[in-house]
């Protein structure tokens, strides 16, 4: 196990009531690169995104046990549990656009932090929307209302706002489901620019996406972990698990 | 009959086919019958609602006609209640209904956003919103006695506006707790944990997120409540209503808060049924400007629901 890993997951299991979501894993994502979780419906991907940021704690019936370490620190004892949530961006599938305009929906997490001047927030926004490939569509109607806007409009959206915090971890959920292929890309190069000084965690259900960005990949199955290792070594004809080799070639089940 | 050829097509299996590819067939045609059935049952139903109520406020009016001067908001009773205006019961009304407001609207209101936002779903609060539902369908009367026990004797009040008030603010509380709680409700969770999830706290999120998008759905419990509280006499002919009671003509502040009032809806159940030679026309005016009085009370939070809801932005 590497200690200086950006994020390290130890024995994490979580029930929802008699349900077992995620049945003790243990992970290490390494700072600054792009670690992809595939898996089938019901492996627990989403529900390990959400332990990273403590949402978990939000879902009603949700029990953890074990922990998630970030920089070393046991995030269950962080105090400040809303300063560490905007250490960490998060986009879940579905495309939330908040009831505000889009400018608002972009400054919403730097407001509710405090401390950004107008000028800071123009800066904040403008970036962010140019980041989520977003800003060319929508820079003449920043005062329209995000709710508005078209699916894959929002989805984009809501990757902007999770930008808009500056984290150190961004977790992607399915981003690219309500995105069209040519955008993905655009998206997709963003991410590899972002990867530079963010450490990037990428649950897909295109085994491809997870080929071309992943560093490294991990594959869950019915809430436990059944190999991570390095993308080269999951995709390759000999990953060392048949499972895994049955997934990612699409003969599984 | 066939219809006119449709010319080549690759669709089916013959230009026949094609050409019928989007006439209606028997089902089709049954599932419009249906829905037009549908349509204006429910209509009809709707016109029932509307018909009858503009129906009554046209008779009101009507056989009110002969009293309605302003001289009637403005006087006090006169010829042993037999004449002159209502002007006591009206201030009574506004009282009792501004003071029960006051105390029920802040409580409630603040009662449902804890119900619905922080509340965790345990069997306490399982138990507190069963309650609260349960009390929102006991009957007025109930209250009333309640509120002679707790307000008139216990709390040492007396029979007075105060004691009415609270009485009336015990009776339409749980009805805005249960109201605002629904309008809460239906603001989408996907809001709040999109919310969550940029590092907002739960109240940030309430106060800028979904206090903003309930609120036209909140006041519309509240309109209701008003209407009620004016409207309902059992509870306040125990606790602080009085038959008749002496005041200037016109003076805007004439009652305390401990003295006992007039009030329209038991000013009208009196001169119908107590008062012998009443002029025909003296209880429909009372109840028009009672009707009056909870249009004006309405029409403030109305206009603002109305600004609010052209907000509402999903």
């Amino acid at each position: 196990m590497n200690a200086d890993a950006k994020i390290q997951i130890r024995n994490l299991a979580v029930r929802y009531g008699r349900k077992e979501s995620l049945k003790g894993i243990s992970l290490d994502v390494p700072a600054n690169s792009i670690f992809a979780i595939i898996g089938p419906a019901n492996s627990g991907k989403s529900t390990l995104l959400k332990c990273i940021n403590r949402t978990i704690e939000l879902t009603p019936g949700a029990r953890v046990e074990g922990q998630v370490l970030i920089d070393g620190q046991d995030t269950a004892g962080i105090r400040d549990v809303y300063g560490l949530r905007r250490r960490i961006g998060m986009v879940f599938p579905l495309p939330v656009g908040l009831p505000l305009s889009v400018y608002d929906n972009v400054a919403y997490a730097p407001r509710m932090a405090g401390g950004c001047s107008r000028a800071d927030l123009d800066i904040i926004v403008e970036r962010c929307l140019r980041q989520a490939a977003l800003w060319d569509e929508v820079k003449d109607r920043l005062k329209s209302l995000g709710t508005m806007l078209s699916g894959g409009q929002q989805q984009r959206l809501t990757i902007a706002r999770a930008l808009s915090h500056d984290p150190e971890i961004l977790c992607l959920d399915e981003f690219s489901i309500a995105i069209d292929p040519v955008t993905t890309m655009r998206i997709e190069d963003v991410l590899l620019e972002l990867r530079k000084n963010m450490t990037i965690l990428l649950v897909t259900n295109l085994v491809q996406q997870a080929r071309r960005l992943g560093d490294a990949t991990c594959f869950l199955n019915k809430g436990e972990l059944v190999q991570v290792d390095r993308t080269e070594v999951i995709f390759s004809e000999r990953p060392g698990n048949q499972v895994t080799h049955d997934y990612v070639h699409g003969v599984f089940g | 009959m066939s219809p006119p050829e449709a010319g080549p097509s690759t669709l089916g299996s013959g230009p026949d086919r094609a050409a019928n590819l989007f006439a209606a067939t028997d089902l089709t045609r049954r599932k419009l019958r249906a829905q037009r059935i549908a349509k204006y049952a429910f209509g009809a139903m709707a016109a029932a609602i509307v018909l009858p109520l503009l129906l009554i406020l046209a008779y009101l009016l009507v056989r009110a006609w002969p009293m309605l001067s302003w001289g009637f908001i403005t006087e006090v009773p006169a010829n042993f209640m037999r004449g002159g205006g209502v002007w006591p019961a009206l201030v009574g009304t506004l009282y009792l209904v501004t003071f029960s407001l006051l105390v029920a609207a802040p409580i409630g209101v603040l009662a449902g956003i804890y119900l619905n936002e922080f509340a965790r779903d345990n069997w306490f609060t399982r138990a507190v919103n069963l309650a609260v539902i349960n009390l929102a369908g006991v009957p007025s009367i109930v209250h009333a006695l309640f509120g002679v026990g707790a307000f008139v004797i216990f709390a040492g009040l007396g029979k007075s506006i105060l004691a009415a008030s609270l009485t009336l603010a015990i009776m339409t509380l749980p009805v805005i707790i249960v109201s605002t709680k629904e309008a809460l409700n239906a603001v989408p969770m996907a809001f709040r944990q999109a919310c969550w999830n940029l590092g907002a706290s739960r109240w940030q999120v309430i106060r800028t997120i979904v206090l903003p998008n309930s609120i036209s759905g909140i006041l519309t419990g509240l309109i209701l409540q008003v209407s009620r509280a004016a409207g309902d006499t059992a509870p306040i002919m125990f606790t602080g209503v009085v038959f008749y009671m002496a005041v200037e003509p016109g003076t805007l502040l004439p009652y305390s808060p401990t003295d006992q009032c007039m009030a329209l809806a038991y000013h009208l159940y009196t001169v119908t049924t107590q008062v012998q030679d009443a002029p025909e026309a003296l209880p429909y005016a009372t109840a028009v400007v009672l009707i009056g009085f909870v249009f004006v009370f309405n029409s403030a939070a109305i206009i603002l629901r109305t600004r609010l809801r052209a907000k509402k932005k999903w």
